[in-house]
């Protein structure tokens, strides 16, 4: 499996981190229930996924979009380089 | 000459689906079958459909690697699986199908000090609840398993472990088939190749399923899908706390006995024991991504052979047979999610990660006994899915974090 980072290029999944499904921050002051919503409950979708990955070669982290059944990345960039940044 | 053979078939395939169920179970594994073989038996309920999307055992049920033990760390965990260890004790004699499950030992090897001090928590703990448990020194290791390596030319050396005699290992495809057995002749039907499409939901209730062969109208769902509970709690409007990823396996050619204990390292991940046949069975860790797709790894082999080779370096020439995955759903906590959601009539079995198998028969019985009674039995009552809205959580993370 080979993901592409934005920085080194297509790297074997080892040498990066995947830390999980993009999430919405909830407000400022939120209750407990979204606030616990926010931490534990994930969507883990069977297909397209936006997620964040961790280069552990160039210690950036970067977005990606991946097809969970498939294995296949079909995107990366780098939030802060790209005019979408890293809104879901 | 055809007849013998139809005679022999354990399952009787069922006709159509019937218009209503009063409980409508949907995956066909060993929990799905356990709870309805104990709906039937401690509770008299048979009009109940179990629902498979494949064949009976095909996901987790049929992938682990066998090893029942109940030495976990949390005294609710330990409770809990101790019970299970009791019933497997007794389930060949009651499903009158022979399951193989020998109890030859269970070691989890510590190869730090630190990891040493964990093992004696989890030790007081299971003392306390007088499950057979106790950290042992290398030599102790040595002297109980002669065919383990415990010299100090290894990347990590054994300091010791937790000692688990009644841990064991079973043919798990038996326990699918017995179960399946008894709830069959029950009266209870089990339709394969079914799946769910949605569910039938008005004012807070879920009123029935719809399927591939047609819709039905039930009392009660369980979802017992492991790896595919979020699909499935997501047509039912259920957000769960659980993130789907591999586990990985692989089994050598079969080689004569040698080995009849189970060995674990936390700090290598990986856990072996040889099966009846012959074969070293070997996993590790689940992958580091999430992922739904059933393709085995090469550095996963790479990595397990590694480490499998220090324990055993007699292994050294063994070819692998089979190589397979399996799906696992993770819950933050390492502790399953059973029971009673937010939307009535629907119930879930999930979070069952890499250690469901061992818990199969316990969860039968008091996911019955839920869906009998309607109040959740004591047991089970930390395992609520409400727990992650109310922050009491039970964190298993030091004895399930490595899959065995």
């Amino acid at each position: 499996m080979l993901v592409t980072c934005p920085n080194c290029g297509p790297r074997e999944v080892q040498e990066l981190r995947c830390a999980g499904e993009s999430t919405t921050r909830p407000k400022t002051t939120p209750t407990q229930r979204e606030l616990n919503e926010y931490i534990y409950f994930r969507a883990n979708e069977a297909g397209l996924q936006r997620e964040w990955w961790f280069c552990r070669a160039c210690e950036d982290w970067f977005l990606a979009e991946r097809n969970t059944v498939t294995n296949e990345v079909s995107r990366t960039w780098h939030p802060a380089r790209s005019p979408e940044g890293s809104a879901r | 000459m055809k007849d013998i053979f139809l005679k022999k078939q354990i399952l009787k395939r069922p006709d159509e689906l019937k218009r209503h169920y009063d409980v409508v179970i949907i995956g066909g594994g060993s929990h799905g079958l356990a709870t309805a073989y104990y709906l039937a038996t401690h509770h008299g309920i048979t009009n109940v459909a179990i629902l498979e999307k494949s064949y009976i055992g095909s996901g987790a049920a049929g992938r682990n690697t066998t090893i029942i033990r109940a030495n976990y760390r949390t005294p609710e965990g330990a409770a809990f699986y101790k019970q299970s260890v009791e019933l497997y004790e007794r389930l060949s004699g009651e499903l009158d199908f022979n399951l193989m499950f020998s109890q030859h030992g269970h070691f989890t090897l510590a190869h730090s000090d630190r990891s040493l001090v964990v093992q004696q928590e989890r030790a007081e703990v299971n003392k306390l609840l007088g499950i057979d448990s106790y950290v042992i020194d290398a030599k102790e290791v040595k002297k109980l398993c002669p065919q383990i390596n415990i010299s100090t030319d290894v990347t990590w050396p054994i300091q010791g472990a937790l000692y688990h005699p009644p841990g064991g290992i079973i043919r798990h495809d038996a326990v699918v088939w017995g179960f399946a057995k008894q709830v069959t002749r029950a009266g209870i039907e089990i339709h394969q190749n079914v799946e769910v499409t949605g569910f039938d939901i008005s004012n807070g209730r879920v009123h029935g399923v719809k399927t591939t062969k047609g819709d039905v109208s039930c009392g009660v769902v369980l979802s017992a899908t492991a790896g595919w509970s979020s699909i499935v709690a997501k047509m039912a409007g259920v957000p769960l706390p659980i993130i789907g990823s591999i586990l990985q396996a692989f089994v050598t050619e079969p080689v004569k006995p040698f080995l009849d204990k189970i060995i674990v390292s936390a700090q290598m991940h990986i856990y072996c024991s040889q099966t009846d046949r012959g074969e070293f069975l070997i996993g590790a860790e689940v992958e580091p991504y999430p992922t739904y797709s059933n393709k085995g790894t090469f550095p996963f082999v790479e990595y397990a052979c590694r480490h499998v080779l220090e324990l055993f370096p007699q292994l050294h020439a063994t070819k692998i047979l089979r190589h397979w995955t399996g799906l696992c759903d993770m819950s933050p906590d390492y502790s399953p999610i059973m029971g009673l959601t937010e939307l009535d009539g629907f119930l879930v079995d999930c979070g069952w990660g890499t250690y469901g198998f061992k818990a199969a028969p316990i969860v039968g019985v008091t996911l019955a006994e839920l869906i009998a009674k309607g109040k959740t039995p004591a047991l089970i009552e930390p395992f609520k899915l409400d727990r992650f809205y109310t922050d009491t959580l039970v964190s298993e993370a030091a004895a399930a974090a490595v899959s065995h």
